[in-house]
């Protein structure tokens, strides 16, 4: 969560049930920073199909644990 | 498996030309505010690149590499087989850029010319087929020219495209000798992801018409018209950080070669982001992977060749393997092991 908190520059901390898409500063670079840091923590690259779906900081956190 | 090797074939030089004219992306971009184009420059690493003037074609480029190339190092041009032209960026639809540049190079009329359709990968099929044609007794030299005026593809307006590309043309010349040694090609292609970068219209599935001229807000504020270049950033982004650490490390399996006695990995420069984030994937050391990014931008078909005369012209004496890759529009990637030993380099020209 800390990790998620600082790799989106959030001043507040990201919260488990946050819906990510609306944070202020969410847009397609950020997207490209979340599947680089999920790739190099845990050598998953998300899919975009599976990433449209998500809608929860947890969503991404369970597909990590699902996939990992 | 699209894998080839190949014996005593190798690069025996390569020189590099670029437009003169400077476009600083913090500054010059009056569509953004220079806190958006810092924001993206961050990101891109790309500070700076090359545009080419209106009466200023990819061939343009090529032919003045090339004459730098053939001239500085004395070569004899009725010794040239073949030429290769690789642009997506061509001077008509028809005749083939390639064969006016036979004539304008003065080259022999026993001189094989044609174009390849390819961007980012072009360097490594192209040099694939340079080599491939030299198995040959009677191909002697080829000329394997990559050329791209991206600037002239992409808009200004849409912050996905309008910061990454440059304009610049490349010639290798290929030639036989004992010295090169075995090397390595595999290539692959993705037809089902044709759509994450190219241009609607202007073909002949969509020809072009006068709607496709006018510039449209796309989503995320986007704004292009269907005959200028589109990009699925997210779409192209999955695909490199999934399909090229494999296709390197195929290579390597294939090759026989490890990791660590490569000297240099020469990456498609792309953007800053997406390369670093390659370099910690595959656990490289900074030092072998040298980066044109900042100076010339994403230049397609060009960034590999490029790179080499930019960035290693004071490193590359002696014997060096290489591995250069190269992936995208297609989608079409290509790696390649390669040993280099002691090449001609030019100094890079402007025009």
């Amino acid at each position: 969560m800390e990790q998620f908190t600082e790799l989106l520059e959030m001043e507040q901390p990201v919260k488990l049930n946050d819906i990510f898409r609306e944070y202020e500063n969410w847009d397609s670079l950020a997207y490209l920073s979340v599947i680089s840091f999920v790739d190099e923590e845990y050598g998953i690259v998300i899919p975009r199909e599976e990433f449209g779906k998500m809608k929860t900081v947890k969503d991404i956190i369970d597909y990590i644990a699902a996939n990992s | 498996m699209a894998s080839f090797t190949y014996t005593n074939v190798g690069i025996a030089g390569l020189a590099a030309a670029v437009p003169k004219q400077i476009y600083r992306n913090l500054t010059d971009n009056k569509n953004f505010t220079i806190e958006d184009a810092g924001a993206i420059v961050e990101k891109t690493g790309i500070l700076e690149r090359r545009v080419a003037d209106d009466a200023t074609c990819a061939s343009d480029l090529c032919f003045a590499a090339s004459e730098q190339l053939m001239n500085e190092m004395g070569i004899d041009r009725a010794e040239i087989d073949a030429l290769i032209f690789v642009s997506q960026t061509p001077d008509f639809r028809m005749p083939a850029t390639g064969i006016i540049l036979q004539h304008r190079l003065n080259l022999p009329k026993s001189c094989l010319a044609f174009d390849i359709n390819l961007g980012c990968s072009g360097f490594v099929v192209g040099l694939n087929l340079a080599y491939s044609l030299l198995q040959q007794d009677s191909v002697r030299k080829v000329l394997l020219l990559n050329g791209e005026t991206r600037t002239k593809v992409y808009s200004f307006k849409d912050r996905q495209t309008g910061f990454l590309f440059g304009d610049a043309g490349t010639a290798c010349l290929v030639d036989k000798n004992v010295k090169y040694g075995q090397s390595w090609f595999v290539l692959d292609s993705d037809g089902a992801k044709s759509d994450y970068i190219s241009i609607k219209t202007g073909g002949y599935r969509y020809p072009s018409n006068p709607d496709s001229f006018i510039e449209r807000e796309r989503e995320n504020g986007r704004i292009y018209s269907d005959e200028q270049g589109y990009m699925d950033g997210a779409g192209v982004f999955e695909f490199v950080i999934t399909e090229v650490p494999r296709s390197i490390k195929r290579t390597l399996q294939f090759a026989g070669v490890e990791k660590e006695q490569v000297d240099y990995f020469v990456f498609h420069q792309a953007n800053k982001f997406m390369n670093e984030h390659l370099n910690r994937k595959l656990k490289l050391e900074a030092d072998k992977v040298p980066f044109s990014l900042q100076k010339f931008g994403n230049t397609s078909s060009v960034s590999v060749p490029i790179t080499i005369v930019s960035e290693l012209s004071e490193k590359l004496s002696g014997v060096n393997k290489v591995l250069i890759s190269g992936f995208g529009v297609g989608l079409s990637l290509g790696t390649a092991i390669l040993t280099i030993d002691n090449p001609w380099l030019g100094k890079i020209s402007e025009i």
